[in-house]
Order: structure tokens, then sequence, then C-alpha cells
């Protein structure tokens, strides 16, 4: 049975591959950059075997404890990471529990980040070969740290999955975790500041030797030390750790097996909302619908979320300098351009605009209104907030006219290309991780073309503004506003009018290509 | 629960009845509906995916005011041939009239004389079923007391009125094909074109929805439906059409297509593909 299971996972993976070109491409590049990690554990696991073993079991208590964290952890932000053999597909096969148990830990190994997961972690008895006996207590922790991996990894995913499950929770669980990912490299100075000197790693390691994240990886060290009772202990809290973990596996398994998680939730809302305040006409129909959506739809509210990223993380590496003021016509471009792909957005749902006598104009102008609006307050809170840290107020009506000429271009770009191209994106309530099959290399090629062609349309008044605040000259300033809006308005209402005209006539293609992707 | 629900809809007042004209207020640009044409008449439609040929050269004739039932085993190109006469799907080949205008040539407006209700696409999901309803009401150039009151009929109507102000995402299957039809309806089309609207909807619901349709054809609308369930378009429907292999086999109404037998018995003997003989033997709980 337990083979049956990892054959089952090995056939999924290679009919996974058999579907595009694409997923064999992913899964060279994944192997190779696995690869790269693997080489770069076992060097390290060698290069570490020079080093003096206090060092040496710090290094790999404080490594292994992120390793095993990340198991535990990852699948929980990135849901369905795992989910080719889900449990609940096996409701109906009368498998017994352990082998159940087993083969779904194994099988969790098969992947890449399994594979390197455990051959890094058999590499670490690398560290130790100068000490036989030392070695070959690393490999039984390698072997206890691996298990703790994927059976944890289970258990936690297990347990959490009815909150998880939860639509809402989810949403915004996925929404936010891409905010560490920005903030990654300010993260990781703060830590390696905090922890600069050996004398803070062997704090860390020194905790983490005695929990179940470090515990099996400081088996060796302890060997190595002499410490009978050490090894005693973490031996201990190496086993429990994954009898815990199977055990709790076990008994949330029966529980979501009883009692399925549903995804429903008490989501409500009073009366019209936007559909009551906006004019009763198609055009402020489309853009009710548009305004509910940058509320409700995760998809929105990332765009949203990453507009004061920008600034802060200017402020953050270059503080003081004037370098900030480029966030304010930054996010203007930004929020301008997020309603490219608005089309592909709405997904098959977009057959209701196709039913109606709508004209493409009406679509187009609903959907400006809202992003336009919401851009323009965004960016004027950027840039009002950016001058004030500068104290460059010299250089605000340079800063506002640029920011709302390439908020205006960008829009009547976006207008066109969202018309113009559909290519398979989330679908509302899907993981906004999860990689997307298909993307066709056209559909990717247009949206840079589009990109591109408003940059070109947007750098007259790039140029004008970047210029008025680097000599603060105010004659270029206003002439940088001018040129922004009427450039701006110009290529908005171009924009909108080709790309409804496009929409009236390519609708039901576009209709058909995202029938054709689900 | 039912029987405040089937009360309601027998009170016929508040239900939207088809629209005699062009909306008060519209313009009246392009040509008007040909009185005495049919409600719809497709003319050698043809579309091909890829290698597949999904509909090959049909030709149907929906007279006015008629109950039209479209029949035809899974994959007969059913979906296809309704969002071809509907806007969504673009024929490679054939002409589509709607009251005798040219649909393709004359999208905006023919779509303001069409309800349609289609096949396995999504909805506007994060709108509450009101909002949903309300926003297919003023796509279509309602005013917004129309729209309002004509939602609260509807979502009655098809018995979601408890839950109008829940998100459509977290409504059931059925549900959904429920809100879907009320959207159709919101614009009091003359035409209703409804791509399996009966999956998933239980029983009750069923009959409710049944009733507003045939009231809706007494107001003088036709209705269009596809479905696999031959009793259900045998009892429900006057007209019906046996699609298979994008072709129609046969066309008319029920009794002339079924010439004195079951609809269910005609439609295999049109269709074929039933496999008779010994059966699975081992299946018998017996044989173990």
């Amino acid at each position: 049975m337990v083979a049956h299971l990892v054959r089952l996972k090995l056939a999924l993976l290679r009919n996974g591959l058999r579907r595009s070109a694409w997923q064999v491409v992913g899964l060279v590049v994944a192997a190779l950059y696995g690869l790269s990690v693997l080489v770069a554990a076992v060097a390290g696991a060698i290069g570490l075997s020079f080093a003096e073993p206090q060092l040496r079991g710090d290094v790999l208590v404080v490594v292994g404890s992120l390793v095993v964290l990340g198991w535990w952890v990852v699948p929980l932000v990135a849901f369905g990471v795992d989910s080719t053999l889900d449990p609940r597909r096996f409701v109906t096969f009368g498998v017994p529990r352990r082998d159940l148990l087993v083969g779904l830990t194994l099988a969790g190994l098969i992947g890449i980040p399994g594979v390197v997961t455990a051959l890094g972690a058999l590499a670490t008895p690398l560290a130790w070969w100068r000490e036989p006996l030392a070695a070959v207590a690393a490999l039984v922790g390698a072997v206890l740290a691996v298990l703790a991996c994927t059976v944890g990894a289970r258990a936690t995913t297990t347990v959490l999955a009815p909150v998880i499950g939860r639509r809402r929770v989810r949403e915004v669980v996925a929404a936010l975790a891409i905010l560490p990912f920005i903030f990654l490299g300010p993260i990781l100075n703060g830590v390696a500041a905090t922890a600069s000197g050996v004398g803070g790693l062997g704090g860390i390691a020194g905790f983490l030797s005695w929990t179940p994240l470090g515990a099996p990886w400081a088996l060796a060290p302890a060997v190595a030390a002499g410490d009978g009772v050490g090894v005693a202990v973490r031996l201990a809290v190496s086993l429990a750790t994954v009898v815990v973990a199977l055990r709790v596996w076990s008994w949330a398994l029966d529980r979501t097996l009883t009692d399925p998680v549903s995804a429903g939730g008490d989501s409500r809302a009073r009366g019209l909302g936007w559909f009551g305040r906006l004019p009763a006409t198609p055009t402020g129909a489309v853009a009710a619908r548009a305004a509910t959506y940058w509320v409700r739809d995760p998809r929105y509210a990332v765009a949203v979320a990453i507009v004061p990223v920008l600034p802060i993380l200017l402020a953050v590496t270059a503080p003081g300098a004037s370098l900030v003021l480029i966030a304010g016509p930054a996010a203007a471009f930004t929020v301008g351009w997020s309603i490219s792909a608005d089309v592909a957005y709405d997904g098959t749902a977009f057959w209701t605009h196709l039913v109606s006598p709508l004209r493409g104009v009406a679509d187009r102008w609903g959907r400006v209104a809202v992003a336009g609006s919401l851009g323009m307050a965004l960016t004027l809170v950027v840039v009002l907030g950016t001058v004030w840290y500068a104290d460059r107020w010299d250089a605000l009506p340079a800063l506002l006219g640029a920011s709302a000429g390439l908020l205006l271009t960008s829009l009547g770009g976006a207008s066109v290309v969202s018309a113009a191209v559909v290519y398979p994106v989330q679908q509302p309530g899907e993981n906004p991780f999860g990689t997307k099959q298909g993307t066709s290399a056209a559909a990717f090629t247009s949206q840079m073309v589009g990109f591109l062609a408003v940059g070109a349309l947007g750098a007259p008044t790039a140029v004008l503004a970047l210029l008025a605040v680097v000599r603060e000259s105010a004659v270029l300033g206003w002439a940088a506003a001018v040129v922004g809006l009427v450039v701006g308005t110009a290529v908005l209402v171009v924009g909108v009018r080709v790309g409804g005209s496009m929409l009236d006539r390519r609708g039901p293609d576009l209709l058909q290509r995202m029938r054709a992707f689900t | 629960m039912p029987a405040p629900i089937l009360g309601r809809v027998t009170t016929p007042a508040p239900l939207p009845q088809p629209a005699p004209g062009p909306l008060p207020g519209s313009t009246p640009v392009g040509p008007a509906p040909v009185p005495g044409a049919p409600a719809i008449t497709l003319r050698g439609l043809w579309r091909r995916f890829g290698q597949k040929v999904a509909v090959a050269g049909i030709d149907l004739e929906i007279p006015a005011g008629s109950f039209y039932g479209l029949v035809g085993p899974n994959g007969a190109g059913k979906t296809t041939t309704l969002s071809m006469a509907t806007g969504l799907l673009r024929p490679d080949a054939g002409t589509v009239l709607v009251h005798g205008v040219d649909l393709w040539a004359h999208p905006v407006e023919v779509k303001r004389t069409l309800g349609v209700l289609p096949d396995g696409v999504r909805l506007f999901d994060r709108l509450t079923g009101a909002q949903l309803v309300t926003y297919a009401g003023l796509l279509q150039g309602l005013d917004r007391p129309t729209v309002v009151s004509r939602t609260r009929d509807l979502l009655a109507a098809v018995g979601l009125e408890q839950d109008a102000d829940t998100l459509v995402v977290d409504y059931s299957a059925g549900m959904t094909k429920k809100v879907a039809l009320a959207c159709a309806l919101v614009h009091a089309p003359r035409v209703l074109v409804l791509d399996e609207p009966f999956e998933a909807v239980d029983p009750v619901s069923a009959a409710n929805i049944r009733e507003i349709l045939h009231q809706y054809v007494a107001g003088g609308g036709t209705v269009v439906v596809s479905s696999h369930v031959m009793d259900l378009v045998q009892r429900m429907c006057d007209h019906v059409a046996v699609i298979a292999e994008g072709h129609v086999l046969a066309a008319g109404t029920v009794d002339e297509v079924r010439a004195g037998r079951s609809l269910e018995e005609r439609f295999v003997d049109l269709v074929g593909g039933r496999i008779t003989g010994e059966g699975i033997a081992w299946l018998r709980t017996s044989s173990d």
C-alpha cells in the first residue's frame, strides 16, 4: 500500500509534466535551483568540518531549525502545495490508517523541496567525519529531522485546515504573505545586524537545540562534546516531536474526514452598496461593480497594498535623499496599469457584459473611473508624504502634474491592453502564489509591448519632471505638469475609444479564450 | 418553506412580462423587430474548435411564443449552438436572426430583447445576489427604481429573498442557477435562452421556475431551454429539436417529433448508442 501511494505520487508528477512544456521548464528550473542549494549544503557541511566543533554545532542547529520551521509554516501560506495526495480522496478506499500515514509521509518527500531537504540532511554527517561517533549521531539526527519536517508539515496543515479553509482567512493570509517577501532584504539586514558576532549565534543555537526545531540537529554536537545527558534529552525531544506530530495528524485527519470543511462564511453585505450610490447608467453599474471588487477581491487589494511599499523602501535604503520623490509618479503608474488585465480578472463572468447591450466604451469608462479615482487619491497621499519627507515643496507642481499625467497615460494604455489580450490569471479565491499553467508567450509579449508603449508615451512627462526636480527649476516643473496632463488626457481618451471598439468586435473571442483556460 | 414561495409565484402581478418593443427612452437606432418573424432563426450555423467541428451546419426555426426544448447527448453541440445564438460565441459561418434582426450585425439592438442563462461560466460572485441582479438590470439600461423593484420581485419568485444579501460565491450550485435566471429575466426580454436551467436545482425550485417560465410564455414570450432530461422536456415544452454531433436530427412540435412514442424512446432511436447484451456479470452481489 505504501508503495502504491509513492507510485501514485510519481504518476501524478509525470502526468502533470505531460500536460504542457512549460511544466517541464518549471521543473527543470526548480531542479537546478534545488541542485544549487544542495551543492551549497554539501559544500557548507564539508567546509564546517574544518571549523571548531562549537561553531559547527551552532551553525547546523540554526540552519536546520530554519529548515524545519519552513516545512511547518510555508504550506500554511502557500496552501495547496501538496494537495495532490489529499487524504480526503482516499476516504472511499479501505486503506489502513497506518499505511496511509506512512505512505503520505514518504510521498511528501517526492518533489524538489523533499529531495533537497532529505539529501541535504543526509549530508550533515560530512561535517563530523573526524569524529565517527558524532557522525553516526548526525545521521540519526538527520533522519529524525526529515521525519519532523514532513510529518510536522502534515500535522500543521491538517490541524489548521478548518481555519485556513475559510475563504476570508485564506484570502487575507495569502494577500498578507506577499509583504514579507517584499521586505525580505531589510528584514535580513536587521537580523544579520542583531545576530552579528558569534556570541549572538551561540545564544540562539543554545536555545534552539532544546526545542523540537533544533533538537535533532543538536545530537551530533552533544555527542562530540561527550555530553551524555544532553544526548539523551535531545533524542527524547526529537522522538517525541515525531510521535506527537504523528498523533496530532492522525487525530486531525479523523476530524476532517468525518467533519469536512465548508468554505462558507457569514459573508453578507447590507443593501446595494456602490450600486445604490453611483449613477444608474451602464457605465455607473460597471464602476459600481469594479469598486465593489476593489474592496472585496484580494487580487485588487494586493495592487493597493504594494503602493506604500516603494516610498518606505526608498526611505529606508536612501534616508534623507530626494530619491524618494519618484514614489509618487511610480504609484500613479502602477495603479493605472493594474487594470491592464481587468477582463482576464473577470474570467468567464465577463459573459454578463456580453449579453447586455453594453458598448465597449461604457465598459472601459466604468473601469477607468474607479481605478482613476483610487489612483488619484493614493497618488496625492504618496506625493504629499514624500514631498514632506524630502522637504522639497518646490517640486510639488512638477510631481503632482507628472503623477496625474502618468496615471491617465497608464489608464489609457491599460484600457487597450485589457481588451486586446486575456491570459490565465488567478481566479477569485485561488491562492495568489499558485502558479498558473498555460500562460502563453503571445499573451505575455503583448502585455510587455503595451507596458513599453505606455512607458514611451509617459517618458516626456517623466523626463521633464525629473529635470525639474534635479535642477530645482519651477519653469520645468510647470512644463512637466502641463505636458503630463495634456498627453495623459489624450492617451486616455484615445485608449478608451480604441479599447472600447476592440471590445465590441472581439468580446466574444475573449470569452471563448477564457472558457478554454478552465 | 415551499408553500409561501409557491403562493407568491402564483401572484402574477409583479413578474416582468416580455416588453412589446424597444424600451422607453432608448433611441431606436438600427432595424426594428420584424412583425410575424420567428423568435430565433438559425441558418447554416458552423463552428469548429481546432480539429473538432462542434456545430456542423445547424438550421433551426424557433416560433415566437413557443416553449422550445433542445435535447441531445453530451457533447452534441447544444451549448455551442446556444452560445452562438446569444452573442457569446462568434460562428465561423451562418446567421442568427432574433425576431428577424441579425444578431451579429446589430448586437446592441438584439441583446435588449434577449435574456440569457449560459452554462459552465462563472458569475461576478463577489457581489451579493441582490447586487448581481441589480447589475444585470443596470447594464441593460433600466432605471434604478425599476431595477430595485424587479430585483426584489425576482429574488422572491426564485426563493432567494432570504439570501439576497449573501455573496453569490457562498451560494450552492442550485442557488447560483436561480440567481442567474433572475439576471436573465430582469429586463423582461422577448426571448429567453436557458442552457441547462434545471441542473442542480431541487424539485421544489424547479417547479417554481417552470411556473415562471409558463407564465412568461403565456404572456407572449419565447423560451428556449436545453436539457438532457427527456421527461422534463416532454412535459414542459411544446416544441423540441434533437441535436447530435453538431446536426439537427429532428425538429418540430413535441408530438411530431415523438411520433406516438415517448420522447426518450424516440431520442434513443435517433441518437443510437444504446448498449444491450449480457451486462457485467460480476457486478451481481450474489456472485460473491
